[in-house]
This record gives C-alpha cells, sequence and structure tokens, in this order.
C-alpha cells in the first residue's frame, strides 16, 4: 500500500521534474556552470528556554567536495529537552528526553545542473522519522535565474512510552519549486511554493482536550485529543534581499500557509546585515506571525467526544508572535597560524513572544472554566558557534 | 495530489512562456555585490536549520521556507 503510493508520487515527480529540466535546457542561453556549495564546517551550540521548556544541545555540519563535481554533506544534532510545559503541568508529568538527528547528503553537478540527495533520521525515545530527499536546481537566462524543484518522502514511527504495544506510523509527501531571480546588479529575490501531504497517526499520544463537567470541583475534565488522519498544506513564500549604496544589506521575508484542517497563517520579517570592517558583521531581524485555529480546535469542549475531532493543542490555535533578534560574526585571527583555513566565530539571540488568543491558562484554578486569563509567553534563543572554511 | 497538479499547471507555465528572447541584464562581471556573502539567503546553513526548526516545532505551518536551494550562481 506504502509502497504503490510513494510509486504514485515518485511518478508524479519524475513528470515534474522532465517538464522542468527538459525545457530549461531548451532554453539555457549560455556561459557560467552552477557552483556546489562551498567547504566548510560548523560547530554549533543552541538553547531555547521558555514556557517552562528548556531545550539545548550541540549541532555540527560538515561539507567536503570529493571531486568538481560531487559534494559531500554530514549534519548531527541532537536536543536535550527538559518539559514543564503549560501543557504538561495540567495534565502530565514533567519530563525530560533526549533526540539525535544524523542527515547525510551528495550533491553533484552536471553544466548548470545540481541534484541533491539526502537522508535524515531522527530518533527519540517514543518517536522515530526518516527522511528520503530529491532535488534538483538548474541556471539558465544568463544564471539570472535558478529553478530548484524538490520531492520529499518522509516515513515515522510512532511511540508512547510505558505503552510498548503502542505502535503507529506517518507517511509525509513533500513537494517544491523554487525560483530564485537576479532582479539588478544590488538586488535578488526568491520564490518558493511547497506542498505536504502528511497520513496516518498525526495527534500527540499524550496531549488532551478539556470538556465541561459539572460533576468535578473544577468544572472541566480532559480526555485524549483526536486528529483527522490526513493532512494536506500548501505555502508560498517570496525573499529578497537588497544590497544598500553603503555595503550592508536589507532583506525581506513574507509567507503564506493554509492546510485543509482550515488554518491560515502568514509571517512577514526584515533583517538588516552590517559589516564593520573586514573581521565583524553584525544582524538584527523582526518576524512576525499570525496564524488562525484548527476547525476542530476549542479550547474547552461543551461535553465529552462532543465531536469526531479535537484538539486543545496551543500550536493549533489562534495565535500570534513576534521575533525579534540580533547576531554577531567575528572572523577568527587564524591566517598567523595556518593558511589551509579561516574561521569565524557567531553568537545569535532571538527573544519570542508568544500570545495566545484562545488558548486559556488551565492553571489557574481559582477561574470559571472557560473564563481563565488568555495564555501567553516569551522564550529566548541563542545559537553559539564556529565555523571553518577550507 | 490537487496541490501537486497546481505545482505542475504553474511550472509548466512558467517554463513555457516564450523567455528564450531574454537577454541577461545584468553581466557577470556586474555581480560582485551578489556576491558578497552578506548577500546570502542562507549565510550560516546551520544556522538557518536550528532557527526552521525552533517555528516548526511551535506553528502550524510549514513548508516554502527554504531560499530556493539555487544561488544566483555570482559566485
Amino acid at each position: 500500500m506504502v509502497v504503490t503510493k510513494l510509486i504514485r508520487h515518485l511518478c508524479l515527480f519524475t513528470a515534474l521534474l522532465a517538464n522542468s529540466v527538459l525545457t530549461s535546457f531548451v532554453l539555457v542561453n549560455q556561459a557560467q556552470a552552477a557552483v556546489l556549495p562551498e567547504d566548510r564546517a560548523d560547530i554549533l551550540y543552541h538553547r531555547y528556554e521558555g514556557g517552562g521548556m528548556t531545550i539545548d544541545g550541540p549541532a555540527v555540519l560538515v561539507r567536503k567536495s570529493v571531486s568538481e563535481k560531487v559534494s559531500l554533506s554530514g549534519y548531527y544534532y541532537a536536543d536535550a529537552v527538559s518539559a514543564a510545559s503549560i501543557d504538561v503541568v495540567t495534565t502530565a508529568s514533567p519530563y525530560t528526553e533526549d533526540r539525535d538527528e544524523y542527515r547525510f547528503g551528495v550533491d553533484y553537478l552536471h553544466g548548470k545542473s545540481t541534484m541533491s540527495l539526502s537522508y535524515s533520521n531522527s530518533d527519540e525515545s517514543d518517536y522515530t522519522a526518516n527522511t528520503l530527499s530529491f532535488g534538483v536546481s538548474q541556471d539558465m537566462f544568463g544564471d539570472l535565474t535558478t529553478v530548484a524543484l524538490g520531492f520529499a518522502y518522509g516515513w515515522d514511527e510512532v511511540g508512547k512510552n510505558g505503552e510498548p504495544e503502542f505502535d503507529e506510523e506517518i507517511d509525509r509527501y513533500s513537494y517544491s519549486f523554487g525560483l530564485t531571480q537576479v532582479l539588478t546588479a544590488n538586488w535578488i529575490a526568491a520564490f518558493n511554493l511547497q506542498a505536504i501531504t502528511d497520513e496516518g497517526f498525526l495527534n500527540n499520544p499524550y496531549r488532551s482536550v478539556r470538556f465541561v463537567d459539572p460533576t468535578v470541583p473544577s468544572g472541566y475534565s480532559y480526555q485524549p485529543e483526536v486528529y483527522p488522519e490526513t493532512r494536506t498544506s500548501v505555502a508560498g513564500s517570496i525573499t529578497s534581499k537588497y544590497y544598500l549604496p553603503y555595503r550592508a544589506a536589507l532583506g525581506f521575508e513574507a509567507r503564506y500557509f493554509d492546510d485543509d484542517w482550515d488554518i491560515q497563517a502568514y509571517n512577514v520579517g526584515v533583517d538588516y546585515t552590517h559589516p564593520i570592517g573586514n573581521e565583524w558583521v553584525l544582524t538584527t531581524r523582526v518576524r512576525y506571525y499570525s496564524q488562525s485555529e484548527a476547525e476542530f480546535y476549542s479550547d474547552l469542549f461543551p461535553y465529552r467526544d462532543a465531536q469526531n475531532f479535537m484538539a486543545r493543542d496551543k500550536e493549533l490555535s489562534d495565535f500570534t508572535s513576534i521575533t525579534v533578534g540580533i547576531g554577531a560574526t567575528y572572523k577568527l585571527p587564524l591566517d598567523d597560524y595556518t593558511e589551509r583555513f579561516t574561521g569565524s566565530a557567531t553568537i545569535e539571540w532571538d527573544h519570542i513572544e508568544f500570545d495566545y488568543n484562545n488558548f486559556r491558562d488551565a492553571r489557574e484554578t481559582d477561574a470559571v472554566a472557560g473564563e481563565e486569563s488568555l495564555y501567553s509567553f516569551s522564550a529566548d534563543v541563542v545559537r553559539a558557534f564556529v565555523s571553518f572554511y577550507y | 495530489m490537487g496541490s501537486a497538479r497546481a505545482i505542475l499547471i504553474l511550472v509548466t507555465l512558467l517554463l513555457a512562456s516564450g523567455c528564450s528572447s531574454i537577454k541577461p541584464w545584468v553581466k557577470p562581471y556586474e555581480r560582485q555585490k551578489l556576491a558578497d556573502p552578506i548577500m546570502s539567503f542562507d549565510m550560516h546553513p546551520i544556522a538557518a536549520k536550528h532557527d526552521a526548526h525552533v517555528f516548526e516545532s511551535r506553528e502550524a505551518a510549514r513548508g516554502a521556507d527554504g531560499s530556493g536551494g539555487g544561488g544566483c550562481g555570482c559566485n
């Protein structure tokens, strides 16, 4: 069944690919070849703290060309989660958990085309995710335009700690299209479109919804949430970078999202990159995000089993968030010691404010059910990393 | 599947729209500013991966957050 579906999706993707690549070969003008991504190694420490959650750990990304046409990459990412979030505090016990992710990729350059293949595996005690991705990008029109197509298939295994017999699956299909365009000698923009379909056990096996229950003092009780078994979404975005009259860059991003759970979302952001001499690069950004709630979301259902599908995940509720971030990169003075590579050190800090419009703070036990304060929280994200270029 | 078909139609329209007569209006030797690392959509890929993960885990929206996967061929 799964194999049949995968073949069907692969056939569709092959048609997309042939359509793009063959047409672009006909239209290609001349000159310059595409380039492989640059060789570099990054070692990063990340930390997220907010809303009762602390998540931190290391990540490593290494990329190396093995010939003029082939570049290999390896990525490792680890999370250590310490969770006492509002969901955990109100319906379960605080927990700690580790997650490891590995990704291996190969890029193959052929003329003006780059083909990419990658496999990733993410593993935690109750969830395993695998993804196989294939992409092709093509430079055309004097290399002013790059068209990229991607397909990814993911297969996840969902477990539940304490219940060894709990064994569910998810299949994920992703199609993406990207167009990067040089507009002027100072201005570049990109358009991206991505459709994703998920099939399987999509809700969180630990999370619950609450419903009005006059038989208990709090006025409400909990029951497990139930999601539909399919979800399809489409997102489209525009990103742009403009080189200012002095050496600095102004960036812009906007994305619109829509899915068949009736969630619409958008985000807009601007960023500014400002080098100081040859040693420092400073960055700053602001990002605003807004989403509507899923059609089967409710903060408080009127009674038990009120609907076929029920969710009270704040991630599916109506909310907005605003992010303000700054960063600094310093070029390491390695020239005195070696000519084989150069390096830099970077630190980035983001502050995020989340404001929920229909998710109430159920920790307020003295309030009437459904009349608690609306929930909000803030988070701080820090990334510190060193990069080596060779 | 409907979404995938929409992409297929869009790609066909874009690529079949008679662009072969277009001459590149930014010459290779005019691209030194575009090739400056500060103009990259993805200056630090490892940080971008973590950044995307932070938002994806907390938002319902997903996808189309890449930079086109290509670059401008200006290196």
